[in-house]
């Protein structure tokens, strides 16, 4: 069985490998549904141009071009950077480039408040399995579940922010003067300009937004954790854990949720596309300036015109983030079991 | 009466039969059902739910006196007796638009969900049953593959979101939109299924007794592939209306003064900054977005618990059994599972 570093390097290798098909499906795809299924595209695009403007002029010239030619060019465009510009002529991929670290720090501060709330709660209901304690384990996730992002959101924002005193709008308050982001993730920022008022203000405003979006996908990491709990709390290790006379505290955390981790970090991963299209509402309601809320007005939501060539690039940015996620985690589910061969 | 062997059932009719099965059927079901309290509530606010919804499209004046459109003479009033969720800026009563568009939004996702899992489901099939390689169904199931992988890589609210704007505004936009990022969860559930089903004794005795490959498929294959189908679907239903409202959301979705649909009615308040003053506008239809998914998860969730074979072990008290050769992924049914990359393979637990 091979688990040696070169049997490592070649299965993450192999995994790299098979993300080129998967990237280049996902191009054809964004191109398909935004060139060839809009009926009208200039049109559509350039909504505040007259017919037969120079812009419009250029864009139909486009679309008279053989359809492989279009996606040669769509292609070399996308790998080139050149990502189009919108309605006002504001280029995306800088948009893109600075809001993508916001999102991944909402993101992650949801997937740590996942981690550390969701997987001990799956423990606890396995613990407590068909009794009433689990029935409240599962009412807690399955209302995050049925809560439409949105609504959660909103109530968050106009209801709990005031009540808990947290703030609900933005990446800091008014007292903290613009200063030069480095990495465009606020509270690594603050930190990096060593202030720690401006870092405890930065943490205040992530904790409403990633609250919310852990709430609503809490119910993956609780239940996989509780499924794989109940598979292996009735295994022989656990009980001569208990026969030893160990605390059950110590048998469930220590000893069953060990082996048990090692499916719900896969399912971690895969919670990477509900996060990443949670994010499309919560930032735009919490004024978080990340890709999300930038998806959101590109896609014209609230009633603005249309940003077809940002729309696709998030899109696209999006698929690319879940893939990423999902080699991710296929890579630890590889770590962290003994028994997958790497070779 | 002694019921007929398998090969004898010539004396019990059709009508006799289906009778019986149906008896059997709900006698599991309400098996099922009393082993959780939840599942039992989510069930029968589902058929709250459905019987509801049934009443708006015969008989609507038997849940509320008015009409969606019916202007009632008080203005932004809170929730009364009369108006259960008081009334808007225009004086339209929000329990009934709420109710009236209950019908609609479980059309469209039922609509949504059930076309998914025949499209989806039916694909999965003929790539997990016809799967030998360097066969002429071995090259059609991979390539059914890779489109799934791809498509399951796009976050499916992302991809509706962005197909929906090109499409514009409808409701068979937003079925298409939906529907186009939905059947590859299917597709990869059934094929997992098929998988696992199709190397079972009794396919390989069928196919010596001399039944033809499509007849196995359909009756003995699909027969036992459907039930973890059917638990999805129920949860999924649940799903496809938050992706529904939150498109509507968008504005995306129907345009909602000329049609309700709940997604559509929270944008239109919201965006005209209701929610603050009269905030029982948006909580109307929230709720009744809430309770609807709520009640399919609970019950989706509840039957998935008693499929699972791991949890059922547990709960019947019958822990001792050896470790289970399954994979975790191969019969979880994550309410968003999303995978590009191939499950990995998992050895034999070591005992």
């Amino acid at each position: 069985m091979g688990r040696s570093l070169s049997d490592l390097a070649i299965f993450i290798a192999k995994r790299l490998l098979q993300l080129i098909p998967v990237l280049l499906g996902i191009t054809i795809i964004t191109f398909f549904f935004t060139h060839i299924s809009v009926v009208n595209p200039c049109a559509a695009w350039y909504p505040h141009q007259p017919i037969g403007s120079p812009v419009t002029a250029h864009c139909e010239a486009q679309f008279h071009q053989p359809i492989q030619d279009q996606y040669y060019q769509y292609l070399t465009n996308l790998l080139h950077g050149n990502w189009g510009s919108s309605v006002s002529a504001v280029p995306v991929y800088p948009a893109i480039a600075d809001g993508l670290p916001a999102t991944l720090e909402l993101v992650f501060a949801s997937l740590f408040l996942m981690i550390v709330i969701g997987i001990p709660l799956g423990v606890i209901a396995a613990a407590a399995a068909g009794r009433w304690a689990d029935h409240f384990v599962r009412i807690f996730y399955l209302t995050g579940w049925a809560t439409p992002t949105y609504l959660g959101a909103v109530i968050a924002a106009i209801y709990v922010g005031p009540y808990l005193g947290l703030p609900s709008g933005g990446e800091y308050s008014a007292l903290v003067p613009p200063f030069h982001q480095y990495t465009h993730m606020s509270i690594l920022d603050a930190m990096i300009a060593l202030n720690l008022p401006w870092t405890l203000d930065a943490i205040r405003h992530l904790i409403l937004p990633a609250a919310v979006l852990a709430f609503i996908n809490m119910g993956i990491a609780t239940r996989m954790t509780r499924s794989s709990m109940l598979e292996v709390l009735p295994l022989d290790y656990v009980k001569g854990a208990r026969m030893k006379g160990l605390s059950e505290f110590w048998v469930l955390y220590k000893h069953a949720l060990r082996n048990a981790l090692i499916a719900t970090t896969t399912v971690l991963g895969l919670t990477a596309g509900g996060l990443l299209a949670g994010t499309v509402v919560i930032e735009e309601v919490f004024r978080w300036p990340g890709i999300g809320a930038y998806a959101y007005t590109a896609i014209g939501g609230g009633g603005a015109i249309p940003n077809f060539d940002g729309a696709i690039a998030v899109v696209a940015v999006f698929a690319v983030g879940v893939v990423v996620a999902n080699l991710i985690a296929d890579i630890l589910y590889g770590l962290l079991d003994p028994r997958v061969d790497w070779r | 009466m002694e019921p007929p062997s398998s090969s004898g059932s010539g004396n019990a009719g059709p009508p006799r039969r289906i009778l019986r099965t149906a008896f059997r059927s709900a006698r599991t079901l309400w098996g099922v059902l009393r082993a959780n309290p939840l599942t039992l509530v989510g069930f029968v606010l589902v058929v709250i739910i459905g019987l509801a919804a049934l009443t708006m499209v015969a008989a609507p004046h038997l849940l509320t006196q008015y009409n969606p459109r019916q202007l009632t003479g008080d203005y932004s009033a809170s929730p009364s007796w009369q108006h259960p969720l008081g009334t808007d800026t225009g004086g339209y009563d929000i329990f009934a638009e709420t109710l009236y568009a209950l019908p609609l939004d479980l059309a469209i996702a039922f609509a949504i969900a059930g076309a998914a899992m025949l499209g989806g489901g039916a694909l999965g099939l003929i790539a997990g049953y016809w799967d030998r390689p360097r066969s002429v169904g071995g090259a059609v199931s991979v390539v059914i593959l890779r489109i799934t992988d791809i498509f399951l890589a796009f976050p499916s609210l992302i991809l509706a979101l962005a197909i929906a704007v090109s499409l514009g505004r409808g409701a068979w936009q937003l079925i298409v939109a939906i529907l186009v990022t939905w059947w590859p969860y299917y597709t990869r559930l059934v094929r997992g299924e098929t998988l696992a089903v199709k190397h079972l004794p009794y396919v390989t005795a069928a196919r010596a007794a001399g039944v033809t490959e499509p007849r196995i498929v359909l009756r003995h294959v699909l027969r036992n592939v459907l039930e973890p189908v059917v638990v999805y679907f129920t949860l999924d239903v649940g799903t496809v209306l938050v992706t529904l409202s939150t498109i509507g959301f968008v504005g995306l979705g129907l345009n909602y003064p000329q049609t309700a649909e709940w997604g559509s009615m929270i944008s239109f308040y919201q965006t005209e900054g209701l929610i603050t003053a009269y905030p029982w506008t948006v909580f109307g239809p929230g709720l009744a977005i809430f309770v609807t998914v709520l009640a399919f998860s609970l019950l989706g969730d509840g039957l998935r618990d008693v499929l699972d074979p791991r949890s059922r072990r547990v709960l019947a008290g019958a822990g001792v059994g050896g470790p289970s050769s399954t994979s975790p992924q191969a019969t979880e049914l994550s309410a968003e599972p999303v995978g590009v990359v191939p499950v990995v393979p998992v050895a034999e637990p070591a005992a």
